[in-house]
């Protein structure tokens, strides 16, 4: 422990987590409101395709990031950690409050999708870098036999940050509702923008540190490195190991992380269709109540060893996925509630204060009548139903009529025209509310695989952190860290997403839902196989060479 | 284990070719069922997945050759033995 650090082990952890949580809630947003940024920066009469190509963008977001712990990697071991740390503070914060300003493709055109697309791209290099920063750090202060504990901290910022994310957002939601939150100048951007004032506050605590005791010596001794690409990537004694960490722990850990927090928020709100507030109130008491798990299993790691809880928390993510997410397909399986709506055995009722809101729109001279009644009740489960009938004109089918609302008032035209009305035999159930004791189960299973995130991710960092030396720490625990987060890890959703569509077919159109977890299962056993007969089970106590 | 490590190696190194053939055969196939309208979506997609996926199989492949070669039998006890080129 450095003497010359002002406030002692605990200033070093909060600065250095405050600032790296507040990089992850700018991670964050982008991705929980890709659906509103898709809206604003595309062309409004390409739906799917805006949305692709926002996915895109978020995927360039975490690809970029292998990139940026080379760039910042390489800083950090040239030129300290505590300045380089500090500029992707800067430059993530910057970056974030751009977004914010972006006029919508109405104003600017196709320049907004471009500059959203740089400004991501700078916060994926940004994050890049932060990291490894802050965990050298941490891990270079702390006691010996102590490093699990102390750098798990730092562990808890990315969970954290996405509850903080998570939090503004339905605040400024919940506060604004659900339209001027999507305007263009709406709610939407607040959170963007304050990531400046969150920054400006962690800036000026880190501006209070100072170097890291470690890297202080080894530059006073002229011990640094020169060359910190080549020492870490060009010999094969460090890169044999970078390879290690990347395919027998990492790739393991990140599949398992966006697993167990974002695969899960977004099967629970897309493919279960519980509504957006209860499906991320879900997601945020499950994480609150996990979050004390990564310094549980961090402060274990120091007493046992890292391999064998990491490799523990894969096996249980392997075992498990498909059992609690397939749970949670049966509590909201709409097909048993329709099926038991008709045989009047469980009987769906209607509230009375029921809302039934109809609306009209034609398509190439085609009534569409969309009905969405509100407050369906089943077992203590609320939902809206939405039927769309087909209004077939007779006998010129075709003809372009207008909308049936203007038609009300008994219009003698409208009531002399056969028409045929063909109801909609599929209605959907939408917008579910869980009754109580679903809601919970709900979030006791989230829990549990946020459990498991906890087991692989608390102790990663001093894992890692033991693996390289000093000189080159930066840059050889941030390649695989990211390689293995923000690609193994990020791709998560993209992936599960495709390969669920590889399986509908004309016979099932809807595809195997739970086809996706196929991915992360498939690399977290991987993972296990490699970290179980390769990785050591050392505690390095000596981490100062 | 110096063995099963070895072993390994071998499956490391054929797995390897393997992920990137079937990721390249599954990008030509969905790439040409895709209608005129989301082909330039799915082409997207498949080249993000592969430009990513090509270089991580590489250092896979060099990861079972590592193996094979039995340089995972004794892992480095202290940095020295990294740094001493």
């Amino acid at each position: 422990m450095d003497s010359n650090q002002p406030k002692g082990i605990g200033f070093v952890i909060g600065a250095s987590s405050v600032g790296t949580l507040i990089e992850w809630y700018d991670f964050y947003i982008f991705g929980m409101l890709a659906t509103i940024i898709s809206k604003q920066f595309f062309p409004e009469d390409s739906g799917t395709s805006a949305l692709l190509s926002t996915l895109a963008i978020f995927a360039a977001g975490f690809i970029v990031r292998p990139f940026g712990a080379l760039v910042f990697g390489r800083l950090g071991d040239l030129i300290g950690r505590k300045h380089t740390f500090l500029l992707t503070l800067i430059l993530m914060g910057g970056s974030t409050f751009a977004i914010g300003l972006v006029p919508g493709f109405k104003t600017i055109g196709w320049w907004a999708p471009v500059l959203v697309l740089v400004l991501r791209l700078l916060q994926g290099l940004a994050l890049g870098g932060e990291y490894g920063g802050a965990a050298t750090y941490v891990a270079e202060h702390a006691p010996p036999l102590r490093r699990g504990y102390w750098t798990s901290w730092i562990q808890t910022t990315a969970t954290l940050g996405l509850f903080l994310a998570l939090g503004v957002i339905i605040l400024v939601r919940e506060a604004q509702g659900i339209e001027k939150f999507s305007a263009e100048w709406g709610g939407w951007r607040y959170p963007f923008w304050i990531s400046l004032l969150l920054v400006l506050v962690s800036i000026i605590i880190r501006m209070r540190m100072k170097e890291s005791p470690m890297f202080a010596k080894a530059k006073a001794e002229g011990k640094t490195s020169t060359n910190p690409l080549k020492e870490s990537f060009g010999h094969r004694a460090n890169f044999k190991m970078v390879l290690l960490a990347l395919f027998g722990a990492v790739m393991g850990q990140g599949v398992i992380w966006y697993t167990g927090q974002f695969y899960a928020q977004s099967f629970i709100e897309n493919v279960c269709r519980v509504n957006f507030v209860q499906s991320r109130n879900i997601i945020l008491i499950a994480i609150l109540l996990a979050t004390p798990g990564f310094i549980f299993f961090g402060w274990l790691s120091d007493k046992y060893g890292r391999k064998w809880i990491m490799l523990l928390g894969m096996l249980l993510g392997v075992l498990c996925y498909r059992p609690i997410f397939g749970a949670f397909l049966k509590d909201t399986d709409t097909k048993v509630w329709m099926v038991n709506e008709n045989k009047i055995e469980k009987p769906l009722l209607k509230r009375p204060t029921v809302k039934t809101d109809t609306s009209t729109s034609i398509e190439k001279g085609i009534i569409i009548l969309s009905h969405q009644d509100s407050d369906w009740v089943y077992q203590g489960n609320t939902f809206n139903i939405k039927k769309t009938d087909t209004l077939l004109m007779e006998p010129d089918g075709f003809t372009i009529y207008p909308p049936l609302s203007a038609l009300a008032e008994k219009d003698s035209d409208w009531a002399n025209r056969k028409f045929q009305l063909k109801k909609d035999k599929q209605p959907v159930i939408t917008n579910i509310e869980l009754n109580s004791a679903r809601k919970w189960k709900f979030i006791f299973l989230v829990w549990l695989m946020i459990v498991f995130v906890t087991m692989v991710y608390g102790p990663i960092a001093a894992f890692l952190v033991e693996l390289f030396p000093t000189k080159i720490r930066y840059t050889s625990m941030s390649l695989p860290y990211h390689i293995g987060n923000g690609v193994f890890g990020g791709l998560v959703p993209f992936l599960g997403t495709l390969i669920v569509e590889f399986t509908k077919t004309k016979t099932n159109p809807g595809g195997d839902p739970l086809a996706g977890l196929w991915y992360p299962i498939g690399i977290a056993a991987l993972c296990f196989i490699i970290g179980a007969v390769y990785l050591p089970n050392k505690i390095d106590k000596d981490v100062m060479d | 284990m110096n063995t099963v490590k070895k072993f390994l190696g071998i499956v490391w190194m054929l797995l390897a070719p393997l992920v990137v053939g079937l990721l390249a055969w599954q990008a030509a196939d969905k790439i040409s069922k895709a209608t005129e309208l989301t082909k330039a979506n799915v082409a997207l997609q498949w080249v993000i997945i592969m430009v990513v996926f090509i270089p991580i199989c590489a250092g896979f492949f060099i990861f079972g050759y590592y193996s094979f070669k039995n340089y995972y039998d004794h892992l480095p006890q202290s940095s020295a033995e990294i740094t001493d080129y």
